[in-house]
């Protein structure tokens, strides 16, 4: 029988980065500063995160700027929301194996 | 059977993908006592109006026996006048009790369960209710420069009621069942016009105390809110 885990996407072990693209598959573009409250974490620990699934080509980044702050939105990437479905796929599928015994 | 396993994880992070999920795109910290107390200030602002109204036109019955004709319509003029301000302040002063006492409930539900109550989800419920409910605001306004009253009752619920169902997009999916609810109300009470402040009552007073009775019996009666 194949691994039942083969299928997990290693970069979504983490569950601050399956949690940003949680929150990125059903908004269509969020700031740092939000995910930062939904997920209840610091700037330093967010930020790596958001850089790892961004040079995994998942999200993309848009810097803008509200008056002179700047803000910075996050979106979900073509490839980041297949890399993500088929994650949540093979969750599913060990789930289903599971059950039947 | 609490030793990991594959299925066990798996089945862990598709609930905390679900709760993320949901947590991120709808406000769920609203109480139902916000809507139990915007109904009952709602009731009390329709019962000091209604007896305002009763006033007027009894005053204008007694007027039109001993005044004669051209007195009486100064007179009606200017008590008109009065009453119409009269309601637009109380009508104000329920919006703004109803507005603080339900935020209050809120804001105490999600402090108790350590949500914060200003975030991205309020935010959209915010913004998303407020589109239809301005419309309706500046439509109810025009129909008041017109001088024309009867069709302001409807108007409010018809209006509410399309906030109502915008909004719960955002926030507990139950609120769109109140909403169609007052849409309804509101087309009813087009054919009943003198009716109107009744509906208005049942509209804004007793349905959102049925309604926050039933958010609370059905979210909140566990815990300690």
């Amino acid at each position: 029988m194949k691994n039942p885990i083969g299928n997990l996407n290693k970069v979504f072990d983490s569950r601050i980065r399956v949690g940003v693209m949680s929150i990125l598959m059903i908004n269509q573009e969020i700031s740092f500063n939000d995910l930062k409250q939904l997920l209840e974490l610091t700037d330093g620990n967010l930020a790596s995160h958001l850089i790892n699934l961004e040079e995994n080509g998942f999200i993309k980044v848009h810097k803008g700027f509200i008056g002179r702050k700047t803000n910075t939105t996050y979106s979900i990437t073509k490839a980041g929301e297949k890399a993500f479905k088929d994650h949540l796929e093979a969750l599913e599928g060990i789930i289903k194996g599971m059950n039947k015994g | 059977m609490d030793h990991p396993s594959p299925a066990n994880e798996s089945l862990e992070t598709l609930q905390d993908i679900r709760r993320m999920m949901e947590r991120s795109s709808r406000f769920i910290s609203l109480s139902g006592l916000s809507g139990v107390s915007a109904g009952v200030c709602a009731l009390i602002g329709a019962y000091i109006a209604h007896g305002w109204i009763a006033d007027y036109y009894g005053n204008l019955v007694r007027g039109g026996v001993i005044r004669g004709y051209n007195d009486l319509h100064g007179s009606m003029y200017e008590d008109a006048q009065q009453l119409k301000w009269k309601l637009i302040g109380l009508a104000i002063a329920v919006l703004a009790a109803a507005l603080l006492s339900s935020t209050f409930f809120t804001w105490r539900r999600a402090r108790k369960s350590n949500l914060p109550i200003w975030d991205v989800t309020s935010k959209k419920l915010f913004i998303n209710m407020l589109i239809p409910l301005i419309a309706g605001g500046l439509f109810v306004l025009g129909m008041l420069y017109h001088a024309d009253w009867d069709y302001v009752a409807p108007t409010c619920l018809v209006f509410y009621g399309l906030a109502l169902v915008n909004a719960s997009k955002y926030t507990l999916t139950d609120i769109r069942y109140l909403g169609f609810l007052e849409i309804i109300l509101g087309c009813v009470s087009m054919y009943y016009l003198h009716w109107g402040i009744y509906f208005w009552t049942i509209g804004f007073g007793v349905l959102h105390i049925i309604y926050g009775l039933i958010m609370w019996w059905k979210y909140e009666r566990g815990g300690s809110v």
